[in-house]
């Protein structure tokens, strides 16, 4: 009778455990999908005509972008983007990356707002010139480590009005970006939710903006990403390149501060 | 003008190991625009990789192809410097061929 | 004028719009034919047919490796492989889609029988690997989960 027990117990546990085995869950599948992903970033196309918008000389005055300060001398794009948003002495705040492409584009190449702020988002057929150099840019800081600094008044206050903007409820669903991030091991759907309260899960996600983004068929950078969170907490639609969002932008970027900057990457 | 490729030849060992990116639209025709009219379907129907003189692969895709479509494969015989190209040809009659040389 | 003749009349013209001559060279001899038949085939068993398959086993020698579940049903990375000697000709083709026939390719001796790339499915399905080996059939396939998931990290 023990015996048999014993050998029910047993096949029991073999058959258990073959399901243990043979089950993954749901989040090792999905991590699954992102690893085979990795290999062959269609962002790289985004990061060549990038670099090509970068060198090309444009009308009116048939001028590229190559004189372009991004905070660390005139031309200097590699490494520019993991110490952005910084205080520009020549305008006198503080800038993100794309309002510092604007201006370049403005003051050195002479478009006007209206043609420096085109298509900041693009979709099929309309490709977005913005998009493109961003990816380029940042693929100039990959490796390196998150080093914004807010020793300037200018860059602290930012700091603190993106710090605000966080926790600020508003909206229809009174929500604000804590709603959803700042807990650890939340999740909406399948999708988990980063703690960007946290400095690990802040240094992950910053670092991976710009992304391709599957869903979208195209390189969407962090002006976006935020953009589009507003969205969905029922907000009203912010200007693109607000102070706002460089403010929120600041906020992140700092407390990713050290994190390895990885990005072009690829999300869903 | 079709955008370029990202074409990457690898030599590891005897077998060259080949990546291809491409930039297209890939659409199904199946699409709705954000006027409800259907967006006419633009993908690529062919794709002819070449080395040297020699068709190392050959291939025939329809609209249940990824947008910016990626392509990984190995072959046998190639050597450091030879010459890699990719054609492909798609239903409207745009083509791109791009080149990259095994490294 | 049927549309095989058709076909080749706009290859033609398209050779003709500046490709250098000796990279369709070899066309004749491998070249793959984009068959609107077997594209439109609307159904698993129709698209096998137009490719030409009368009868095929199931083969563990030919397999199909993703994640079983895709983020975002527009990009689903797919490697299809057969180690069954004088492999071929190899295709992708996903049940459930409108168009089931994703990726045909001809495999050149010298070329690994093995391919990845990223297909679109219309939703949950399976995912086929058809290969031809000296004129014979095998299939291989794997259910292929698809979900919207949540707001995109």
């Amino acid at each position: 009778m023990k015996l048999f027990i014993t050998l029910i117990f047993t096949i029991f546990l073999i058959y258990s455990n073959t399901f243990a085995v043979a089950g993954n869950s749901s989040t090792d599948e999905i991590a699954k999908y992102r690893e085979l992903l990795a290999d062959g970033n269609p962002a790289e196309l985004w990061e060549m005509r990038g670099e090509e918008l970068w060198k090309k000389k444009i009308d009116p005055k048939s001028v590229s972008l190559e004189q372009c300060d991004l905070g660390k001398g005139p031309g200097i794009v590699k490494g520019a983007y993991v110490e952005l948003p910084r205080y520009f002495n020549d305008v006198n705040k503080v800038m993100d990356l794309e309002q510092r492409l604007i201006y370049c584009r403005k003051n050195i190449q002479g478009l006007s707002h209206e043609q420096a702020v085109k298509i900041p988002y693009g979709s099929v057929g309309n490709p977005s010139d913005i998009e493109a150099l961003v990816s380029y840019i940042t693929a100039e800081s990959k490796g390196m480590k998150m080093a914004v600094s807010t020793k300037h008044p200018l860059e602290k206050e930012a700091y603190e009005v993106g710090k605000r903007f966080f926790f600020y409820r508003a909206g229809s669903h009174d929500f604000s970006c804590a709603t959803c991030h700042s807990a650890d091991e939340k999740r909406i759907r399948l999708q988990e939710l980063p703690n960007l309260l946290n400095k690990a899960d802040a240094q992950k996600t910053y670092t991976t903006w710009p992304a391709y983004r599957l869903s979208q068929g195209e390189v969407r950078t962090m002006q976006h990403r935020l953009s589009d969170c507003l969205r969905q907490q029922r907000f009203p639609e912010p200007i693109y390149a607000s102070e706002t969002i460089t403010a929120l932008i600041m906020f992140l970027a700092k407390n990713a501060e050290g994190g390895i900057f990885d990005a072009p990457a690829l999300k869903r | 003008m079709p955008s370029p490729m990202r074409i990457r030849a690898v030599l590891n060992g005897e077998t060259v190991e080949v990546k291809v990116l491409i930039r297209h639209d890939m659409e199904t025709g199946l699409r709705k625009d954000t006027t409800g009219k259907f967006v006419p379907s633009h993908f690529i129907q062919k794709l002819t990789i070449k080395y040297e003189d020699r068709m190392v692969l050959d291939s025939v895709m329809g609209i249940s192809v990824s947008k910016d479509p990626f392509l990984s494969f190995k072959f046998k015989g190639g050597e450091k410097g030879g010459k890699l190209s990719v054609t492909w040809v798609d239903n409207i009659g745009d083509t791109r061929t791009d080149a990259a040389i095994v490294s | 004028m049927n549309q095989s003749r058709r076909d080749i009349l706009r290859m033609t013209s398209i050779i003709g719009i500046g490709l250098a001559g000796s990279l369709f060279g070899s066309f004749n001899v491998f070249g793959a034919e984009w068959m609107p038949k077997s594209f439109e085939a609307k159904s698993l068993e129709d698209a096998l047919k137009e490719i030409g398959v009368d009868k095929y086993s199931i083969s563990t020698d030919v397999s199909v490796v993703s994640a079983e579940i895709a983020e975002n049903g527009a990009v689903v990375p797919v490697s299809i492989s057969s180690v069954i000697p004088k492999t071929d000709y190899m295709a992708i083709l996903v049940d459930k889609n409108p168009s089931p026939l994703s990726a045909a390719f001809n495999i050149p001796e010298g070329t690994e029988a093995s391919i990845t790339t990223r297909v679109k499915m219309g939703g949950t399905s399976k995912v086929y690997a058809v290969v031809k080996a000296d004129g014979k059939w095998f299939v291989a396939s794997k259910e292929i989960k698809v979900t919207l998931g949540g707001c995109g990290g």
